[in-house]
């Protein structure tokens, strides 16, 4: 786009799922609104002279990751695979940098200081992995010469390695999710799945056998009393838990109204992981539906997308980049209600964290530029499907 | 999964396909597949709202215990004061200290500084107990002194909190106790004015909205004077012990606006102890006992008799026993020869009360009666009010025999109000436990008698009282102030049958005569002949007697002043 053409900006209003780019827009601008709500109470816990640092920090970002959402929804597919591939490289070379260079955070090397911004490369890489694998398998499908699976397999076990040296359960999880679904939706045959699925649930048997807090997490979980083990002393990701809980009940339907809430002073990582419970306890159940709602929306209209598209690439993308927001909402939100054993998990859009902000708004600028209508190629009909004569058609 | 997939090596086929068919293909079964996907992610995200669902469910719960506890004892009710700002009725504050144990963070830390404050904490194994369980709530120690309060607020322990309770406190204890009613544990009013207040005020709507008015409640102030209730309870007591009777019932009213200066019902309750109020014996007789009054009822049928035009009070009656099939209407004070209307009154003449309502006629009686409010439930704020008991056909007997206050049942209150009526010019107000300005009692009274009439039913009193040949109200009479009334001496049913031991007895009396201000009802339930006194359990002795002890002590403090001049009569004995 050299030109802003006025009718770029037309034929993209008319082919564009303005659902989306809505849903987008409330979840940015909910975000933003919902800052005010939890960061003031950790900005003032954490000692900061600005109990408004959080939210000003987080306006910045939305700044930014407007612009970002609206440039790279105009994209054609071709654009959105190389910014892909650029994302991808960056996000690569931090990702290597981060274990030598990175901060040292609560155990973890995730964030590297470049130009003065703290930047989170796992979060980049996600969706332009994603992207990349979707056209890699959709290229061996199209031209046997490009060993595609191959090297989409070999990214995948290569970024997955990379972000357990950090470590980052999370986002390897959610990765493996994402790629695991363009895996599954790419037509790869069903002993290759049940072999990847072997390597996930082994993956987490090791996560669970050999890292002592997964270890820890999950047993709770499973004694079902999260936070207050047999007499035991309250734990920190328990108590978590239990504070999330109780804030959901203190809520009620209604909530307790903006700025009433509790949980957000006792609760070390509300303006993050445990977002959706300050929502819970100030705005109420309702308006948690309303956000899981819109949550779940991006994901169906996406998938209805996907099952509409026929470029297997633009296919497999959409549900890629689908699957990476809906698991990640689903696992914050999971996580709050309990459903899940605690998991550090932001909350797309809604949490406080410029990377998370910034690659999510490229996230949602991808799929909004993959989901436009565009002129298909063929329309299939059942003429070409009875040609390989004598051969029944498949049935479906 | 589509069949194409599982049957065989797809790779060697894909190769043999045509393009654009193994795009078709591959297209339908990855579409199969996001369908998978879908499926996948419709359980997840029903799972959330499930359980948003039931989170919203259990959250209704989850703060009841606290919010029960609130709303039990931080429901501010108005102060209650008598007509002169006496309170009657009060609020006590203070503050309790309850913890929310789930959210403490640590119980040896919360044990050790509340024990700073509350010595006697450190050893008490119960508060540890208390405070390691995980239920929502439990009181720690009620009634704090304010000092400790302080203290504790200080400490800024994790959940610990205190809350306003708030007690009803009746300083007069049973003085006024059946006006004022109680209130349940809640603070919440369930019987007398109590209960009147909560529902005039909507604090019963209010509460159930959840919300709970605390500050700025404009104390209610009664038409009672707290000085007045307690002579007449006093008074009703004494003579309660001093004729044995089962109960006792004293009445004042303000003639001129039908306010409630003093109502008492003993043997009665302590409102600070709202159990004593559900025993059977302690019932409020005056609004919500109905009795046969007997012969005060011949005020309202001298009243009816005048009133009509059809009698005078010089007419003459034959007080010979008068019969109706087997029963026969006996004669009290029997003289032998006709009596003149006032003759009736003085001496209580049944037969001759009852040839004057037959001379006027059933039918007028009963519309009489039905004006007076004699027949229906009293209009008032009080909610404990009986319906009066009235024979359901009109026949001459019943006319009769309701000519002097029998085979009709009403409450003191009934006769009390509708007394007032014949000596106040004629007016029936409603009565009124609230303040009630002379502007506010012209709107509401209605002409019952015409104010002639209301003259001589006024003659008639004083006459009774001061010269009636019987004695009969002379106990009453008080120096210096012309009392006048009307006795009453009824037989109790008892298993169908009037039983001549058991007898209830009244006297209805208003001072001073000349000008009435105030009307006094008393009435002794079942009272015995005194010992060693005077005569047989008659109302003349024991029931006027009490009623003038009681205006020997009010009219003073109510600013009725002595007069010693000689009193004439109100109307001329025409």
């Amino acid at each position: 786009m050299n030109r802003t053409d006025r009718s770029i900006f037309a034929s993209w209003w008319w082919t564009v799922d303005r659902t989306l780019v809505a849903a987008s827009l409330i979840l940015l601008v909910g975000g933003l609104v919902l800052s005010f709500a939890a960061s003031p109470a950790v900005a003032e816990r954490i000692g900061a002279s600005d109990s408004f640092y959080f939210v000003k920090r987080h306006a910045v970002f939305f700044v930014m990751a407007l612009p970002i959402l609206f440039t790279v929804s105009f994209f054609s597919p071709r654009m959105v695979r190389r910014s892909a591939l650029v994302v991808f490289a960056g996000a690569i070379v931090l990702l290597v940098a981060v274990l030598f260079f990175g901060q040292e955070v609560k155990g973890a090397r995730r964030w590297i200081t470049l130009l003065g911004f703290s930047i989170q490369p796992s979060e980049f890489v996600k969706p332009a992995f994603i992207i990349l694998s979707a056209w890699l398998f959709a290229e061996q499908q199209r031209r046997h010469d490009l060993p595609g699976n191959i090297l989409a397999i070999l990214g995948f076990i290569g970024v997955e390695a990379l972000l357990i040296a950090q470590p980052d359960i999370g986002q390897t999880i959610l990765t493996g999710a994402a790629w695991g679904a363009v895996f599954f939706v790419a037509g790869m045959p069903m002993w290759w799945i049940l072999g990847l699925g072997g390597i996930g649930v082994g993956g987490g048997w090791a996560a669970y056998t050999f890292v002592p807090h997964v270890h820890a997490r999950i047993n709770r979980f499973l004694a079902h009393d999260a936070g207050r083990g047999h007499g035991g002393p309250m734990t920190a990701d328990g108590y978590q838990a239990q504070q999330a809980h109780d804030s959901f009940l203190n809520g009620g339907w209604f909530g307790r109204g903006p700025g009433e809430g509790t949980v957000k002073r006792l609760l070390p990582d509300s303006h993050t992981d445990y977002i959706f419970a300050v929502v819970g306890e100030e705005f109420g159940l309702l308006v948690c539906a309303l956000l899981a709602g819109i949550f779940g929306w991006i994901v169906f209209r996406g998938l209805s997308h996907a099952t509409r598209e026929e470029d297997p690439f633009i296919r497999y993308a959409i549900v890629g980049l689908v699957v990476l927001v809906g698991v990640q909402s689903g696992i914050n939100m999971a996580v709050n209600l309990q459903l899940m054993p605690a998991k550090g998990m932001t909350l797309p859009f809604i949490s406080y964290g410029g990377s998370s902000l910034l690659a999510i708004a490229f996230e949602m600028g991808c799929l909004i530029a993959l989901t436009r209508r565009r002129p298909q190629a063929t329309r299939f009909s059942a003429p070409i499907q009875i040609e390989p004569a004598g051969e029944p058609a498949p049935a479906e | 999964m589509t069949t194409a997939t599982i049957d065989g090596a797809p790779e060697e086929r894909t190769g043999a396909e045509h393009p654009e068919v193994r795009a078709a293909r591959t297209q339908s079964e990855s579409r199969g597949r996001i369908l998978v996907a879908g499926l996948g992610f419709a359980g997840i995200y029903a799972a959330i709202v499930l359980r948003l669902i039931g989170l919203g469910m259990a959250s209704d719960d989850h703060t009841a215990a606290l919010d029960s506890a609130r709303a039990q004892i931080s429901t501010a009710r108005p102060d209650i004061v008598d007509r002169n700002g006496e309170v009657l009725a009060t609020d006590v504050k203070s503050s309790s200290l309850y913890a929310e144990p789930k959210r403490i963070l640590d119980v040896d830390e919360a044990v050790e500084a509340l024990a700073s404050v509350i010595p006697e904490m450190r050893g008490d194994d119960s508060v540890r107990r208390k405070l390691a369980s995980k239920t929502g709530f439990v009181w720690l120690r009620r009634e704090l002194k304010p000092e400790q309060r302080a203290k504790i607020f200080r400490l800024g322990i994790p959940g610990i909190g205190f809350m306003d309770e708030n007690r009803r406190f009746y300083p007069g204890g049973a003085t006024a106790g059946h006006v004022l009613g109680t209130v349940n544990v809640d603070n919440q009013g369930i019987s007398g004015i109590e209960k009147t207040i909560d529902q005039d005020m909507g604090l019963v709507e209010l509460r159930n909205l959840g919300i709970v008015p605390d500050r700025g409640i404009e104390p209610r102030r009664l038409s009672i004077d707290l000085r007045v209730q307690h002579v007449v309870r006093d008074e009703m007591l004494e003579a309660m012990a001093r004729f044995r009777a089962v109960a006792a019932v004293g009445i004042v009213l303000d003639v001129r606006t039908g306010e409630v200066v003093a109502m008492t019902s003993v043997p009665d309750f302590d409102p600070n102890h709202p159990e004593q109020a559900l025993e059977k014996q302690n019932m409020n007789r005056a609004t919500a006992g109905v009795y046969e009054m007997g012969s005060v009822f011949k005020t309202f049928n001298s009243g009816l008799a005048l009133d009509s035009g059809k009698v005078k009070l010089t007419d003459t009656f034959d007080v010979t026993p008068l019969q109706f099939g087997s029963q026969r209407i006996g004669e009290f004070h029997s003289k032998g020869h006709p009596l003149s209307v006032t003759e009736i009154f003085l001496y209580s003449s049944n037969n001759g009360s009852a040839r004057m309502a037959l001379r006027v006629g059933s039918q007028a009686q009963r519309a009489f009666f039905e004006r007076l409010g004699l027949l229906k439930r009293i209009d008032t704020e009080l909610p404990e009010v009986a319906a009066p008991l009235v024979p359901k056909g009109l026949s001459d007997v019943s006319t009769a025999t309701m000519a002097f206050g029998h085979g009709i049942s009403v409450t003191p209150m009934h006769t009390a109000i509708a007394g007032a009526a014949m000596i106040n010019g004629g007016r029936l107000m409603p009565p009124t436990f609230f303040p009630r300005t002379p502007e506010e009692a012209d709107r509401l009274a209605v002409q019952v008698i015409r104010p002639e009439t209301s003259d001589k039913m006024r003659y008639l009193f004083l006459q009774n009282a001061t010269s009636g040949t019987g004695g009969s109200g002379s106990k009453a009479a008080v120096p210096g102030y012309r009392v006048g009334g009307k006795t009453g001496t009824a037989e109790k049913i008892e298993h169908g049958h009037y039983n001549a031991g058991k007898r209830f007895n009244s006297f209805l009396a208003a001072f001073p005569m000349d000008d009435p201000r105030y009307l006094v009802l008393t009435v002794l339930d079942e009272p015995k002949a005194e010992a060693g006194g005077e005569g047989p359990a008659t109302a003349g002795l024991n029931a006027a007697s009490a009623a003038g002890g009681i205006i020997r002590r009010i009219a003073p403090m109510l600013g009725v002043m002595p007069r010693y001049d000689q009193p004439r009569p109100a109307v001329a004995s025409n």
